[in-house]
C-alpha cells in the first residue's frame, strides 16, 4: 500500500507540475558561400519545436529545452538544407552555417553554341512559339519569324533560311526526327514561298546556326528541328477567316484514354486579295491552295507517346512574266502541285532508357508549264529512324541511332525522262558528359552512306559549354557537315562526292527571365563544293566567317518585349559556274533587325513592328569584268502588326492585322540582265506592301466552368 | 494493485499525449495569430519557418504543411514574378505531402487551386488558358468535397474579378459569388481553433471593390 501511495504521488507530481527543463542558449550566423548574410533562414533542432528565423543581418539566437545529442538544421528556400550534430548540455552553444545555393534546372549549363531554342517548356530558351506567331513581318510563318534572328540573311526572292553565307538548301527542316523534303510550297520565280506547316503545330523549335548535333545531317549550314505538340489541354474547334482564305479544324481529347484526334482543312485563294492589291506579275490563274491535315496522339503508357500527323495540299497558279529579251513577249509560268506528308513517331521510357522511333512518307508532284515546255517531277521519300538514349549519372547522357531514307526522283522535260533513286543510311553516336553542373562536353560522330553517290562519309562533332556565372555561359562547337549535291546533279552523278562544311563556333550568352544577350563568333570552311565549269567536279570551296549579336529585353519597359539582332559576315565561295571565289549573291555584309512588341492590357491588344536592314547584295552584271562585283542598294523594311484578343460568343478570338514595308521603301533583291547586257529589270517583291488581315477563333470545351456553374 | 498501476500508467500516457496535443495546438494558435497579422514578405517568411519547425516536430499533422504552403504563396505574390514558379513549386510539394496525410480535404484542394492561379502572373498571355483551367478543375473538386467551404467561393470570386469581361469574368460576375462567400464565412465553423479560417477580410474588401 505504501508503495502504491508513493507511486501515485510521484505520478501526480509528474502530471501536475509543468516540467521546467534546463534551457540552453543557441546562437550563430547564417551566411552563403560568398560570405553574404542570409536573412529569414530557418534554424531549429530536428524533431523539436525549438528554433527561430535568422534576422536581417543573418544572426539568430533561441533557447532550447532539449538536451543530449541532437541535430541542428538550417534551411532556406533556394539553398541546400544543412544539418549539424550538436551536444546540448546547458552551456551556451554557438553554431555558424554556410548555405550552398541549390542547383535548379536553370543553373545547369547547356550546349548553346550555334543553337537558338524556342520552347514553352524550358525556361532558358530564347523564344517562345507564341513569339514566332506575333512577330511583325512574319505573317505567322515560322521561317518568316526566324529571319529576324541573328545568323540569317535577308533573301527576299527565294524561300528558305539562308544561314551564315549558305544557300536555303543548306538548311534542313526536321519534324519529330524526320526530314521534311518539301517544307515550303513549290518555287515560283522571284516569289518567296511560305512554309507549309502552321507554327501552332509545334511545341518546340530549335534553330541551329551551325555546329548541330550528330543526330542530324545533310545540312551544310543549319538544321531547323521542330517538335509537334503532345496531347492538347482540352477539346477545341478552330475557325480561321483571312484576307487569303478560310480554314476550320477540330481536336477531340479523350483525357481518360490519354488520346486525342483532330483534323484541319483550309482553302486559300488569292484572287480577291490580288484584285485589291496590285501585284507585279500578271496572273492567268490566281493562286489557289486546298489542303488539310489529320493528327492522332495517344499515350501508350504513363511515359509513352505515339503521334501521327498527315498533311496534304494541292496548289495551282499561272502567271505571265515579262521576258527581258523581247519587247512584248510574256513568258508563261504555270504550276500545279500536290503534296502529301505523313509522320508517325513514338517515344517511350524504360528505366533510364528512352527510345524514339519514327517513320515518314512524303510525295510531291509538280507539273510546270514554261511557255511551250512541260516540266514535271515526282519526289517520294520514305524514311525510318530509331534512336536510343540513356542517362548516365545525374545529368550525362549517351545516345545512338540510325536512320534510313529511300528517295526516288522522277523528272520529265517534254518527252525526255530521267530519274534516280537513293538508298541513304546513317548512323550516329553522341554523348553529353557533365563534369559538373557547370561544365559539359559533347562528343559524337555521324556516318552516312548514299547509294546514288556510291560514297560514304564520317563526320566528327564536338562541343563544350562552361557556365561562367549565375546566368551566363560560354560554349564552343566544332563539326564536319556533309550534304548530297542538289537534285539536278544527282540524275547523272558521274562520281561526284558530298559537299562539305566545317564549322568552328564560339558563343557567349547571358540569359535571365527578362534579358538575353548572345554573341557568337563563327568560321565556316566549305570544301568539295560542286563546280560545273570547266567540268562537273567537287573542286569548289569557300569560307564564311563573322560575328552575330543578339539582345532581347522583356523587362525594361512595361509590357514591352523587343529584340535586336545583328550579323556581320565575310564570305566568299567558288562553286557552280563561278570563275573564282567571290561573295555569293545570297549574302550581305551586314544584316540587322529590330523587333518590337507592346501589350496594352486594357484594350487587350498587342502591337508591334519589325525593322529589317541589310547592306547590298552582289548581283551579276555582264558588263562588269569583275564577276559579281556590283552591289544592290541597301535594303530596308518596316513592318507593322497588331493583334486584338476578344471573345465572340463562347469563342476565344484573335484578330490580326499586319502590313509589310509600310513606308513603301523601294526594295531591290537583284537585277536580271538581257542576253545582250544592255537592259536590266529589277528583281523585287511582287508588290510594294503585303497586307494581311485575319480572324482566328478557338472554341474550347472548358469543363470546369460548366461544373462550377452547375453546382451553383 | 496491478490494475491500479496499469490504470495510472494509462492515465499518464493519456496525460502526456494530451499535453503534447496542447503543446501543438498552443504553438499553432500562436503562429496563426502571427500569420494573420503578417503583411510583409519577411513576416510571412518567419511564419513559414515557424510552421516548418512545428511540422518538423509533428510529422503526421497536415496543418503545418498547409500553412507553410499558404505562406509560400503569399511570399510569391510579394516577390518578383521570376521567383513565382519556385514559390508555387514549393507550395505544391507541401500540399502533396499534406494531401497524403489528409486525403480528400477541401481546404487542400482550394489551396492547390490558388497555387495554379498564382502561376498565371508570370506570363498571362501564354499561361492564362492552361493554368486557368487547372485551377478551375481543382477548385471544383474542393467545392465537391465541401460545398460550405467559404474559401472556395472567395477563390472563385477572385478568379472572376481578375478575368477580363470579354472572357466571361469581371466585377458583375464576381459580385454575387463574393456576396455568397461572405455569407458562407459567417455561417462556417472551422473544425478547430487551428483549422483554416482565413479570407473574410479579403472577401469583404473585394466585394467593396465590386460595388464601386
Amino acid at each position: 500500500m505504501k508503495t502504491l501511495k508513493i507511486i501515485c504521488l510521484f505520478l501526480l507530481l509528474l502530471l501536475a507540475a509543468p516540467a521546467v527543463p534546463a534551457q540552453t542558449a543557441v546562437s550563430g550566423t547564417v551566411k552563403d558561400e560568398k560570405k553574404a548574410q542570409v536573412p529569414g533562414a530557418n534554424v531549429f533542432i530536428k524533431n523539436s519545436y525549438d528554433g527561430t528565423s535568422s534576422d536581417a543581418r543573418g544572426n539568430f539566437s533561441f533557447n532550447t529545452s532539449e538536451s543530449g545529442a541532437m541535430i541542428i538544421v538550417c534551411s532556406m528556400l533556394g539553398y541546400e538544407t544543412v544539418e549539424k550534430p550538436v551536444t546540448i548540455s546547458g552551456a551556451a552553444l554557438s553554431v555558424d552555417f554556410i548555405l550552398k545555393e541549390k542547383i535548379s534546372e536553370l543553373d545547369v549549363v547547356v550546349i548553346s553554341a550555334g543553337t537558338i531554342e524556342a520552347s514553352d517548356e524550358k525556361k532558358t530558351t530564347v523564344l517562345k512559339p507564341l513569339d514566332i506567331v506575333t512577330t511583325a513581318g512574319a505573317n505567322g510563318d515560322v521561317y518568316g519569324a526566324l529571319k529576324t534572328l541573328p545568323g540569317t540573311q535577308q533573301v527576299g526572292e527565294s524561300e528558305g533560311l539562308f544561314v551564315r553565307g549558305g544557300t536555303g538548301a543548306e538548311t534542313k527542316t526536321v519534324i519529330d526526327g524526320m526530314l521534311v523534303h518539301n517544307p515550303f510550297f513549290s518555287s515560283v520565280p522571284d516569289i518567296a514561298q511560305r512554309g507549309r506547316f502552321s507554327p501552332f503545330l509545334f511545341k518546340g523549335t530549335v534553330f541551329s546556326t551551325g555546329g548541330y548535333s550528330a543526330q542530324y545531317g545533310q545540312g551544310l549550314s543549319s538544321v531547323l528541328v521542330l517538335e509537334t505538340q503532345d496531347l492538347p489541354d482540352r477539346t477545341s474547334s478552330t475557325l480561321a477567316l483571312s484576307s487569303v482564305g478560310v480554314g476550320a479544324g477540330h481536336n477531340q481529347l479523350w483525357k481518360e484514354k490519354g488520346m486525342s484526334a483532330g483534323f484541319e482543312v483550309n482553302y486559300t485563294n488569292l484572287a480577291p486579295y490580288f484584285a485589291l492589291v496590285k501585284q507585279a506579275q500578271e496572273y492567268v490563274r490566281n493562286p489557289q491552295f486546298t489542303g488539310g491535315s489529320v493528327n492522332f496522339r495517344k499515350k501508350t503508357s504513363s511515359t509513352g507517346m505515339l503521334k501521327f500527323y498527315g498533311y496534304f495540299n494541292t496548289g495551282d497558279l499561272a502567271l505571265k512574266r515579262h521576258d527581258i529579251d523581247s519587247v512584248d513577249h510574256k513568258s508563261l509560268f504555270d504550276l500545279r502541285n500536290e503534296n502529301v506528308y505523313t509522320n508517325l513517331s513514338w517515344r517511350e521510357y524504360a528505366g533510364r532508357w528512352r527510345i524514339d522511333l519514327a517513320s515518314s512518307y512524303s510525295c510531291n508532284r509538280d507539273r510546270i508549264l514554261l511557255d511551250a515546255d512541260t516540266i514535271s517531277g515526282i519526289s517520294q521519300l520514305s524514311q525510318g529512324r530509331a534512336m536510343a538514349s540513356r542517362g548516365i549519372g545525374t545529368r550525362s547522357q549517351v545516345r545512338f541511332g540510325g536512320e534510313y531514307q529511300y528517295l526516288t526522283e522522277d523528272g520529265r522535260f517534254n518527252q525526255y525522262t530521267r530519274g534516280f533513286y537513293d538508298n541513304y543510311g546513317a548512323g550516329f553516336v553522341e554523348t553529353d558528359i557533365y563534369f559538373s553542373p557547370k561544365l559539359v562536353a559533347r562528343a559524337g560522330g555521324r556516318f552516312e552512306s548514299s547509294s546514288v553517290l556510291a560514297r560514304t562519309n564520317v563526320a566528327p562533332r564536338a562541343s563544350l559549354a562552361l557556365r561562367t556565372g549565375r546566368h551566363s555561359q560560354a560554349s564552343l562547337a566544332y563539326g564536319d557537315f556533309y550534304q548530297k549535291p542538289d537534285r539536278d546533279f544527282l540524275y547523272f552523278p558521274g562520281g561526284i562526292d558530298y559537299e562539305k562544311a566545317t564549322h568552328y563556333i564560339l558563343n557567349y550568352q547571358v540569359v535571365t527571365d527578362s534579358l538575353t544577350f548572345r554573341v557568337e563568333l563563327y568560321h565556316k570552311t566549305y570544301d568539295q563544293l560542286v563546280k560545273t565549269v570547266p567540268v562537273l567536279s567537287n573542286a569548289g570551296d569557300g569560307y564564311a566567317r563573322g560575328i552575330d549579336v543578339f539582345w532581347r529585353d522583356k523587362k525594361s519597359f512595361r509590357n514591352v518585349d523587343y529584340w535586336i539582332s545583328y550579323t556581320y559576315i565575310d564570305t566568299k565561295r567558288n562553286w557552280r559556274d563561278y570563275p573564282k571565289p567571290v561573295m555569293p549573291t545570297f549574302a550581305a555584309d551586314h544584316n540587322a533587325s529590330l523587333v518590337f512588341k507592346k501589350f496594352f492590357p486594357k484594350i487587350r491588344t498587342s502591337a508591334g513592328f519589325s525593322y529589317l536592314y541589310s547592306t547590298g547584295r552582289p548581283y551579276y552584271n555582264p558588263n562588269n569584268p569583275e564577276f559579281l562585283g556590283d552591289r544592290t542598294y541597301d535594303l530596308h523594311s518596316l513592318n507593322l502588326n497588331a493583334s486584338y484578343l476578344t471573345r465572340i460568343g463562347k469563342a476565344f478570338t484573335v484578330v490580326v492585322l499586319s502590313v509589310t514595308n509600310v513606308p513603301g521603301f523601294s526594295q531591290v533583291y537583284g537585277y536580271r540582265y538581257s542576253s545582250d547586257g544592255l537592259r536590266r529589270e529589277t528583281i523585287g517583291p511582287p508588290a510594294k506592301r503585303m497586307i494581311f488581315a485575319g480572324l482566328f477563333m478557338s472554341f474550347g470545351q472548358d469543363r470546369s466552368r460548366e461544373v462550377l456553374n452547375n453546382n451553383n | 494493485m496491478k490494475k491500479t498501476i496499469v490504470l495510472l500508467a494509462f492515465l499518464l500516457a493519456a496525460g502526456i499525449s494530451q499535453a503534447q496535443d496542447k503543446k501543438f495546438t498552443a504553438a499553432m494558435e500562436k503562429q496563426l495569430a502571427a500569420m494573420d497579422s503578417s503583411k510583409t514578405k519577411e513576416q510571412f517568411q518567419a511564419s513559414f519557418n515557424a510552421f516548418e519547425r512545428i511540422g518538423n516536430a509533428e510529422k503526421n499533422e497536415w496543418l503545418p504543411k498547409y500553412y507553410m504552403a499558404f505562406c509560400s504563396l503569399m511570399m510569391g505574390y510579394m516577390d518578383d514574378t521570376r521567383k513565382t514558379d519556385d514559390y508555387c513549386d514549393k507550395a505544391d510539394q507541401l500540399l502533396a505531402l499534406a494531401d497524403s496525410l489528409s486525403p480528400n480535404n477541401s481546404e487542400i484542394y482550394a489551396l492547390r487551386s490558388m497555387s495554379a492561379s498564382a502561376r498565371i502572373r508570370v506570363s498571362p498571355m501564354t499561361r492564362g488558358a492552361k493554368y486557368g483551367q487547372e485551377s478551375g478543375v481543382l477548385l471544383a473538386k474542393a467545392k465537391e468535397l465541401d460545398a460550405s467551404n467559404p474559401r472556395v467561393y472567395l477563390l472563385e470570386g477572385q478568379g472572376l474579378f481578375y478575368t477580363p469581361p470579354a472572357f466571361g469574368g469581371g466585377k458583375d460576375k464576381a459580385q454575387p459569388v463574393l456576396e455568397d462567400a461572405v455569407k458562407k464565412y459567417e455561417a462556417f465553423r472551422p473544425a478547430s481553433s487551428i483549422h483554416p479560417a482565413w479570407g473574410l477580410p479579403r472577401a469583404k474588401k473585394m466585394l467593396e471593390e465590386c460595388r464601386k
